[in-house]
């Protein structure tokens, strides 16, 4: 009895540890596994949704064009109140950035999204499958233009998943190398999609288009731009909004000036432990006026306040002055009961200027907290910016007979009068318009670098360094420390 | 207060049970020392197999009825029990042996236990009434300061709130709780909350490798508790006890009133070049918040068991109920609890033994925001004096002129969050003696638990531009929401509520061997195996439009929300599995030379195929040089000399990490409807295996002069392959919603320390018994490495939006702080000028910083003049407890303190007219008015940058405990048929030394290793007056 029952357990024990590795294979229940993924049609529809995802995060991108250029100070609670907006607005920015941290991990988690449907693009076929690629190539397009607008040159991923050993290795492509994948990305794109969104908040053929005029110019190829452009302005899918004010309001989203939005949503709620998760825009309530009371707006965090450089800026009578900057103590002195309005000002700054393109208003407040969850959708590219975008094409590839009319519908839409100038003349009028028309919108900052203004018009601008952000010094260490930093950094 | 039934119940039951004794004849007599022949009051005296008993009075002296032929067993803790049988005398005198330091008393070690004199191990023992004495509400607040070694700091004052156990250091970026057995089932260290301190009979710890026999999961030491258990052939003994009490706070922080703010803010507002506010300074006090909010709440406790047995079977069956209301908050923070517990042992047959443990808890816990940026604290601490508490009309005020700070009286008023645990925790085992040297036991044990909660958010406005108003307006309409295009629905009231459970089942079965070869060799070992199930189930879900904006209707049923479009739902569920194998074979020559070696096997369904399966082996060893022949010391009465080494590991990560899962977030919005799409999550790391911790420990044992004790241990504590979710390189693309870096093994931590225990008491002498039990430890904490292209893991933010100020780094210890160093004040304009550093924005009256690397420049921007300004984790850490007798009476005392750590002040919100403390009274005013203190201004300034301005040292000691008690004579007591009584007064944390300026220096960490030591205007632990009572029949 005693030496069989000691047997049993000797046995029993061997063969729980040894022989009972089933036991031990427990698997997560009603999950997918990421290796065991598209095979039906429906698992790429979800996983395009997912690098759709990524888009949201263009509120950094809504700051830092702005605020790194001579349109915006950083503003906020404190000037630690994100410190690295402070840095960048005083041009002290270094290689220990937050907000750059987030911009080189945000686009490239969307490139890693769209790269998982491509690795996968051949397991099954379907229709619409080259509608999906499309979408998917387009938004890779979007990721790596802004990498290559911030950082130049950054390590090229395509149609792979990274492995971490394989981090170490990769170094960093070219800049020519990068535009050329997202040229390429964005032809395919241009091919596969119609004109007309599939459903609102998707990229089709005119976005994909737009964009690739857009790339083009970034690299002065003028006559590849007006190429790309012209395709758009002939399509005849897009056209000005009668009223300049038009364009912004939610109740009046997919309008015939969009051209391509990132979408946003006010019916889930968020919270400032993960801006990533925001199915809302969290660059509209930041830009709230500081703990407001009263009429038309909600309060906010005081960020990214216009300049009164840029409000100074307007010619007389241009009323996209009042449409694009807010002046704030202007405004409550027109309403019925100044005296019951009341607002705060950040330690952050204040220039007495709000941006009121994006900001909170009355009306389009989303849950909670909602200086987070604006629905109000960002425009990437809206159809007066390729007007402009075009007229610039034309004149700097020297044809101002095709850039004038371009220019001036921008111009007439807001009862200004026409331009007549040509040549380089033409141009710097087309770059001042381009700041009349959509300052507050994000792209200010690259107009000027792009164009080599950027020295004369912003304070503390360093030529041959301000070029370019300073690539985040953990993502070299973390990356195995052999890339080369951008220069001067 | 809800629920009596408990109470009720428990004193029907009371008087239900007290028995009468058989009539015959009364036995009297003295108890004395035998070697002082001083007399000993407190011994207990029990007929064996009756209800009869009692206790000396202060003259030893004790009576009791007993027939011819009864045995009286005669115990008293630190002396050997004595069994006298009664006679044809009515006088019985009893001299009682000292147990010199029960140096046989008996240590659970895990599948087995051991002779205290035997131990080879680094093991510290507790005792249950040393726990229950301080009537602490959890367990592990009683544990602080009891064993040298083992760190235990507050998480939360509230009522409810966790501690955190850390032994012998923190050792892991992660999980560093350690593992805790109830009567060898598997406890998680936050469901402490659930058990009784007074159904406690003792607690072990064991710190050093020999903890190896759990493997995979002793990396950070191994707590073992032991429930009371009845004795055979022991009358019934009914016990009832109780303690009622109030508390408050203990402290509160100096803030500036009414008169000093508008001052102060005048003076600020000037500084930033704007209008001062107050034309007016002479306003008066104002308004006090922390008046308003802390309030005097009562605590209170009974207990009632009843425990004995017969030849073939012991019971314990006892049932308890605690409540405790909030010093914040009164019933908003108040939690409760309800115990039961049915233990018994049954002899089935000469050779089977049959154990049940079972034990059952019942919680019920309210909570306020807390410890965090918007808890009540922090909103009570940046309220302005000059905002009245409510408006004319009656309701709250708003404190417009601060953002995100909302009052801190109406926050509580609308919060309504409760939890409901069901915990059922209990093992059957069976033991099978095929010899006196052979056993073999069989153990299946359970742990359940149901989590219930509830969290009602009604429609609230705390003011204009509050982030946390949940309405529209002051008159709470709801928000309307567009559905669809033009679609509106109300956005009313909602409720979440959640249901999470929990089981773990193990079976357990082993053999204990011991033999004697002869009279010089002995050898025991066990053998045995282990099998760990644990499944976790949760449903949750939200639901808008509760009727009425009324906490009366909090209740999904009860939501009428337009077409459910709000509403949603969620859930998880989870398995893992351990196996196990496990041998140990300890063997001792002469009573003299001890060796012990375990080995254990583990594999864990954490981790892939390339790694599930570990081995843990330790080996440690004894030499009691004290039995030596050569050894005949007149003041060393016994001396061991200890040393082991082992290796055991530290599998606490969430359960599939080693393999991608779609189960990111990839959500976006079309044709307006937000879609759930899919993206991975955690990237995996197939290759991830456990932590391994390596221990090297050598201690002493000593026993000197009769009555003191000593114990000292040192230890190196190494912890390799720290498991980890480093930051990873931005490329792959593990940054979106619900995307995670790998879990990864890199990085190493050392904890080295000594650990001293002292313990003395006197011998009785005039009816004086004195006796102090002090321990203390040394703690060195370094991180030895970090992963690969990682500088630091951050930590902790300072302030809204700030700097990263605790952090994870080679050559510091765990969650040290780093920020600027401080040198006073800038005083004038020329020293600025003549400092030859650069620092950005400085104007007399501001910090002046310490150039670090001499480059002539304050860089705010980089780490370059940035150093270690602080640690949370305390160098020393002492426990005092001190006991006093005389006659019927007893004094005790139990004290603990930490020395040698830091804490971040981090309550301060630096908003214009956010209040403020009054050490800002002594601010910069002009040249020369202060070095220590800037100016205030509500300009850009660099002051709020994190430095050591905002650190403080956060060492204290605390009169945790102190109390005074009274023992009824034995004479006395006959009349009312009990055989003790006492009644006492007690005070926890009356008095606390320190110069941190916070609620509380005892701050453990609410968020993590790196969240250590950050003080966010923490939730204090209360000072309560108690009376209680404690009688046994």
């Amino acid at each position: 009895m005693k030496k069989i029952a000691l047997l049993l357990v000797v046995i029993g024990s061997f063969i729980a540890t040894v022989s009972c590795e089933k036991f031990l294979d427990v698997g997560p229940e009603f999950t997918q596994d990421a290796e065991n993924y598209f095979l039906t049609p429906q698992d790429y529809e979800l996983a395009l949704i997912g690098a759709y995802d990524l888009l949201q995060t263009s509120f950094i991108t809504q700051w830092i064009g702005e605020i790194a250029s001579d349109n915006a100070i950083a503003g906020g609670e404190s000037v630690f109140d994100s410190q690295g907006l402070h840095e960048i607005e005083n041009m002290t920015h270094n290689a220990f950035n937050n907000e750059l941290r987030s911009v080189f991990q945000f686009n490239y988690t969307g490139i890693a999204r769209v790269n998982y449907i491509m690795e996968n693009k051949d397991n099954i076929d379907f229709e619409g499958k080259q509608r999906v690629l499309g979408e998917a190539r387009f938004l890779r397009a979007y990721y790596y233009f802004e990498l290559v607008k911030y950082f130049g040159g950054v390590p090229l991923i395509i149609d792979e998943r990274l492995g971490a050993d394989e981090v170490t290795t990769i170094e960093r492509a070219s800049q020519a190398q990068i535009y050329n994948q997202i040229e390429n990305d964005l032809a395919f794109a241009a091919e596969n999609l119609d004109w007309g969104r599939y459903e609102k908040g998707r990229a089709d053929k005119g976005a994909a288009l737009a964009l690739l005029g857009k790339v083009h110019l970034y690299q002065d190829e003028f006559v590849d731009a007006t190429i790309a452009f012209d395709q758009v302005i002939q399509s005849g899918s897009y056209a000005l909004l009668s009223e300049f004010s038009d364009i912004w309001p939610v109740s009046n989203e997919n309008n015939d000036e969009t051209v391509f939005d990132i979408e946003y949503s006010g019916l889930e709620g968020g919270s400032y432990g993960c801006f990533v998760c925001l199915e809302g825009n969290a660059a509209v309530g930041f830009h709230g006026i500081r703990q407001y009371d009263g009429p038309i707006y909600g309060d906010g965090n005081s960020y990214n306040l216009p300049t009164e450089d840029l409000y100074n800026s307007f010619a007389s009578g241009d009323p996209r002055r009042d449409q694009t900057v807010l002046d704030i103590d202007a405004f409550i002195a027109t309403q019925p009961n100044p005296n019951s309005i009341t607002y705060a000002i950040g330690g952050g700054g204040h220039t007495g200027y709000y941006n009121n393109k994006y900001i909170k208003r009355q009306g389009e407040i989303g849950l909670p907290d909602n200086d987070l969850t604006s629905p109000v959708n960002y425009k990437v590219i809206r159809y007066a910016d390729v007007l402009l975008m075009a007229a610039e094409a034309y004149n700097r590839s020297g044809d101002d007979g095709l850039a004038l009319p371009l220019v001036n519908q921008v111009r007439d839409r807001v009862g200004m009068p026409p331009l007549s100038s040509g040549g380089s003349q033409l141009t710097e009028d087309i770059w001042n318009e381009r700041r009349y028309e959509l300052s507050g919108e994000g792209y200010r900052f690259w107009d000027l670098v792009r164009t080599g203004q950027a020295a004369n018009e912003i304070t503390g601008f360093t030529p041959g360094k301000h070029e370019l952000f300073p690539i985040p010094q953990i993502e070299i260490d973390l990356a195995g420390g052999n890339w080369q930093q951008n220069p001067n950094y | 207060m809800k629920n009596n039934y408990l109470l009720c119940f428990l004193v029907l039951f009371l008087f239900g049970t007290v028995e009468l004794s058989a009539q015959s004849k009364t036995i009297s007599g003295k108890v004395v020392d035998s070697e002082s022949g001083e007399e000993l009051p407190g011994v207990n005296v029990v007929v064996k197999g009756s209800t009869r008993g009692a206790a000396t009075d202060f003259d030893g002296m004790y009576s009791l009825d007993a027939s011819t032929g009864d045995s009286l067993v005669f115990s008293f803790l630190g002396y050997k029990e004595k069994i006298v049988v009664v006679g044809g005398t009515t006088l019985i005198n009893v001299n009682l042996v000292e147990d010199i330091e029960l140096l046989n008393q008996v240590v659970v070690v895990g599948y087995g236990s051991v002779k205290k004199k035997e131990l080879t191990g680094a093991t510290s023992t507790v005792k249950g009434e040393e726990v229950t004495k301080l009537n602490m509400p959890r367990l592990d607040a009683a544990l602080q300061g009891q064993v040298a070694g083992v760190n235990i700091a507050t998480s939360s004052g509230s009522p409810g709130g966790s501690s955190v156990i850390r032994i012998r250091g923190l050792s892991t970026f992660g999980d560093n709780d350690p593992l805790i057995l109830v009567d060898g089932i598997v406890y998680d260290s936050e469901g402490l909350n659930a058990l009784n301190p007074a159904d406690i009979a003792s607690i072990n710890v064991l710190k050093d490798g020999t903890a190896g026999i759990y493997g995979v999961r002793a990396a950070n030491g191994v707590i073992i508790i032991e429930t009371k258990k009845g004795k055979k052939s022991e009358s019934p003994q009914v016990e009832f006890s109780g303690y009622y009490g109030m508390q408050q706070t203990a402290n509160r922080l100096g803030l500036l009133n009414a008169s000093e703010y508008a001052v102060i803010k005048n003076n600020a507002f000037a500084n930033g070049g704007q209008t001062p506010p107050f034309p007016n300074t002479q306003i008066g006090e104002g308004t006090d918040w922390q008046d308003a909010v802390f309030q005097n709440a009562p605590v209170q406790n009974y207990n009632l068991s009843v425990s004995g047995g017969t030849d073939k079977a012991t019971y314990s069956i006892g049932g308890s109920y605690f409540e405790q209301e909030g010093i914040v908050g009164g019933d908003k923070a108040q939690f409760e609890r309800y115990n039961g517990r049915v233990n018994f042992t049954l002899q089935l047959s000469p050779r089977l033994k049959f154990r049940n443990v079972f034990l059952f808890t019942h919680e019920e816990r309210s909570t306020l925001p807390e410890n965090g940026i918007g808890s009540v604290l922090y909103n009570t601490i940046n309220a302005y004096p000059t905002e009245p508490l409510r408006q004319d009309n009656g309701k709250y005020s708003y404190l417009d002129l601060v953002s995100d700070i909302i009052n801190p009286l109406a926050q509580m008023q609308n919060t309504h969050n409760r939890t409901w645990v069901n915990k059922f925790v209990g093992k059957e085992e069976l033991e099978y003696s095929f010899s006196d040297e052979l056993t073999w036991t069989n153990r299946f044990s359970y742990n359940y638990a149901s989590v219930d909660e509830k969290v009602f958010s009604p429609l609230v406005w705390y003011g204009p531009g509050k982030a946390q108003n949940t309405a529209l307006n002051e008159d709470l309409d709801p928000t309307l929401v567009e559905i669809a295009d033009s679609v509106f629905i109300e956005r009313g009231a909602s409720v979440y509520e959640k249901r999470d459970t929990y089981i773990d089942v193990t079976f357990e079965s082993f053999l204990n061997y011991s033999h004697r070869f002869d009279d010089r060799n002995s050898i025991r070992a066990t053998l045995g195996a282990s099998v760990f199930n644990r499944r976790g189930e949760g449903l949750n879900a939200t639901a808008f439009n509760i009727p009425n904006n009324s906490v009366e209707f909090a209740d999904i049923s009860a939501n009428q929300a337009p077409g459910g479009f709000l509403n949603n739902a969620g859930s998880f569920q989870f398995e893992e599995r351990l196996l196990s194998a496990f041998l140990r074979v300890e063997y001792n020559l002469d009573d003299k030379y001890l060796l012990s070696g375990i080995l254990r096997r583990d594999g864990s369904s954490k981790f892939g195929e390339n790694n599930r399966w570990g081995i843990f082996p330790s080996i440690s060893g004894a030499w009691i040089f004290s039995e030596e022949d050569f050894w005949n010391s007149e003041v060393i009465d016994f001396a061991k000399l200890r040393m082991s080494y082992g290796i055991s590991g530290n599998d606490q990560i969430p359960n599939f990490a080693y393999r991608a899962l779609l189960d990111g977030e990839g959500t976006y919005v079309f044709n307006d409807v937000i879609l759930q799409g899919v993206a991975i999550g955690r990237a995996a790391n197939p290759d991830l295996k456990w932590e391994t911790t390596r221990q090297f420990n050598v201690g002493i044992d000593m026993n000197l002069f009769e009555n003191f004790t000593a114990t000292a241990n040192y230890f190196v504590k190494r912890t390799n392959d720290l498991l980890f979710q480093p930051q990873v390189s931005g490329l792959l693309g593990t940054s979106g919603a619900g995307g995670f870096a790998p879990f990864v093994n890199a990085g190493d931590v050392q904890n080295s320390g000594v650990e001293l225990e002292l313990g003395y008491t006197t011998k009785p002498l005039n009816n004086f018994i004195f006796s102090v039990n002090l321990n203390g430890a040394y703690l060195k904490n370094v991180v030895k490495a970090v992963p690969d292209g990682v500088d630091f893991i951050p930590g902790a933010n300072f302030g809204v939006g700030g700097n990263v100020a605790t952090r994870f780094e080679e050559g510091f210890p765990i969650g040290y702080f780093i920020g600027l160093q401080t040198d006073g004040i800038y005083q004038t304009q020329a020293e600025i000028d003549a400092s030859g550093v650069e620092q950005a924005g400085a104007t007399p009256g501001d910090l002046r910083f310490v150039d670090q690397n001499g480059d002539g420049v304050i860089s705010f921007g980089d780490d370059s003049d940035r150093v270690q300004i602080g640690s949370p984790i305390p160098d020393f850490t002492f426990g005092l407890n001190l006991n006093a007798r005389f006659k019927g009476f007893d004094l005790g005392m139990n004290f603990y303190a930490a020395i040698g750590h830091e804490i971040i002040r981090n309550y301060e919100r630096q908003q214009p007219y956010a209040n403020q403390l009054d050490y800002y009274i002594d601010r910069w005013t002009g040249p020369f008015t202060s070095d220590d203190i800037p100016k205030v201004t509500t300009g850009s300034t660099r002051n709020t940058e994190f430095s050591d301005f905002f650190v403080e040292d956060g060492s204290f000691l605390r009169l945790r405990n102190i109390q005074l008690g009274y023992t009824f004579p034995s004479a006395w007591l006959s009349q009312i048929q009990a055989s003790y009584f006492r009644i006492y007064v007690s005070a926890n944390n009356l008095l606390t030394i320190t110069g941190y300026q916070g609620f509380d220096p005892d701050i453990g960490s609410n968020g993590g290793p790196l969240n250590s030591g950050v003080d966010y205007g923490f939730y204090p632990q209360a000072r309560s007056f108690m009376g209680g009572f404690s009688i046994r029949f």
